[in-house]
């Protein structure tokens, strides 16, 4: 398969446009788990204005959230496909672009000392474009996260020493949720990051803030560490969105990498309940969103 | 726990009456405000074009749409989706916004601190929660984008909204020191050892 970059600015631009208006079914469905055990009058009431913003946005063809986000394409390219990468990268940037002026939706990314916006959601490093391959048969996927401010103010990072041990990680994700309180936008999708080095553990603490309600972490001792956290959480009592209630997050999710001997890194990296992202697939028989 | 509608602008009585847990609907007028307005004004020395005696403010940056200037649109932007942003940020601008502009009702999304609080019990004011992320709601609030002033600074301009049944909601801090965030915060940290403990991470 030979990757077409007009098709990719296309699939990009309408990426955008999907993500900030369609929350994943896999969010719906935390909003409905939340709302069954939600058992505060002012969190289930709050849970309800969330579930109704998400019809009224789905009817009248609205974006869920002001917040257009830091937009963020995750491409993995599967084999047999043919690309010229630098021409895939200045499609995808174009696609951003044109979903910004054409839709149009608000432009949320400055230079960071002139704070000058172009107006195209673009800038120095922006959109963050990640690449990774996998070995699905002439496929490539694209999937949009337009990462919300609220809930990526809500990023920490932490190089404890091995002594510190499994304990201080644990310690280090409750105080980080208690303090960010309802400014990140609960109930939330708390991303763990743990191990690798600095800027790994924040990368794949992202990953985590941005996997599929409902999936595991693939480490075993990673999985463990999520459930136990995933209880820890809702007992604070911070609730959506910091008004009080059980439903503080849809869920920790914990990503690990390894680490050196001399270093036990653990990042934060939050998602905010409007947990948008929106994926293509493109083969050659055509483009499914979803 | 009472519901009040409030028509804007309103006076330091009607502000002062309202408590945490009270809710409120706004209507007639509401500006938007954020980080780069608020810091041209107090910051860089700007004046405002507007008069906010009285007046609400929320924290936003509409996404908007440019349109012919008509009678439905007379700033010339449609409002696609009006939200509201994490109110922390602003917190150094609250007393100023009050002192110097007269603002009396802040509307935003998870709280503000210590400053604030001494803002609203010294000057008279209030601070009613919307469910942040809930734009789409919100926007149906929204009548129209009536003037833009600062409009160099767009999607941060400071925005005039006419609005129509803007709410319900939520007093979260008010003019007697109550603050919902204090109190949620309090709660949270007087569980924290006890919730280490079960998970095997006392210190």
């Amino acid at each position: 398969m030979q990757l077409d970059p007009k098709e990719v600015e296309e699939v990009c631009k309408t990426l955008y446009i999907r993500a900030v208006k369609l929350l994943p079914p896999d969010i719906k469905r935390g909003f409905e788990r939340l709302m069954a055990a939600e058992t505060d009058a002012t969190g289930r009431a709050v849970l309800g204005t969330m579930v109704e913003n998400i019809a009224v946005a789905e009817k009248r063809n609205n974006l869920l959230c002001q917040d257009t986000g830091i937009p963020i394409y995750n491409v993995v390219i599967g084999k047999n496909v043919e690309f010229d990468g630098a021409a895939m990268k200045a499609a995808i940037r174009r696609g951003c672009e044109r979903a910004t002026t054409e839709h149009p939706l608000r432009s949320s990314v400055v230079h960071p000392l002139t704070r000058k916006n172009e107006q195209t959601s673009c800038g120095v490093g922006v959109p963050i474009i990640n690449v990774d391959f996998d070995s699905r048969d002439e496929t490539v996927e694209i999937e949009m996260i337009p990462k919300g401010s609220g809930s990526e103010n809500g990023s920490f990072l932490q190089m404890l020493i091995p002594a510190d041990g499994v304990k201080a990680i644990k310690r280090f994700v409750i105080d980080r949720v208690i303090d960010c309180g309802g400014r990140v936008c609960p109930p939330t999708i708390v991303g763990v990051g743990i191990g690798g080095t600095s800027d790994l553990c924040m990368h794949i603490a992202k990953v985590a803030a941005t996997r599929p309600l409902g999936s595991t972490c693939s480490d075993a001792e990673g999985a463990r560490i999520e459930a136990e956290l995933s209880e820890a959480v809702n007992e604070l009592g911070i609730g959506p969105p910091g008004l009080g209630g059980r439903s503080t997050s849809f869920r920790v999710h914990v990503e690990v990498a390894a680490t050196h001997i001399t270093m036990n890194p653990v990042a934060v990296n939050i998602q905010c309940h409007s947990a948008r992202r929106a994926n293509a697939i493109i083969t050659p028989g055509g483009i499914d969103f979803r | 726990m009472t519901h009040y509608t409030l028509e804007t602008p309103v006076t330091e009585a009607q502000v002062r009456a309202l408590k945490i847990g009270d809710t409120v609907t706004l209507e007639k007028t509401l500006f938007g405000v954020r980080d780069a307005n608020l810091m041209a004004m107090f910051d860089n020395g700007r004046k405002t074009i507007f008069d906010m005696h009285g007046h609400a403010v929320v924290h936003t940056a509409p996404n908007v749409r440019k349109m012919p200037v008509t009678n439905e649109c007379p700033s010339g932007y449609e409002a696609v989706c009006v939200g509201t942003t994490t109110s922390q940020r602003m917190e150094r601008f609250t007393r100023p916004l009050m002192e110097r502009e007269g603002v009396r009702i802040i509307i935003g999304k998870g709280g503000m601190g210590q400053g604030t609080l001494d803002a609203f019990r010294d000057i008279g004011g209030a601070y009613l929660a919307v469910i942040g992320g809930a734009a789409a709601l919100q926007t149906t609030w929204i009548e129209s984008i009536e003037e833009v002033d600062m409009d160099d600074l767009n999607p941060e301009s400071i925005w005039r909204f006419r609005i129509n049944g803007f709410g319900p909601l939520l007093v979260t801090m008010d003019s007697h020191g109550g603050s919902t965030y204090e109190r949620i915060q309090g709660d949270a940290k007087s569980r924290r050892d006890a919730i280490l403990a079960s998970i095997g991470a006392s210190e």
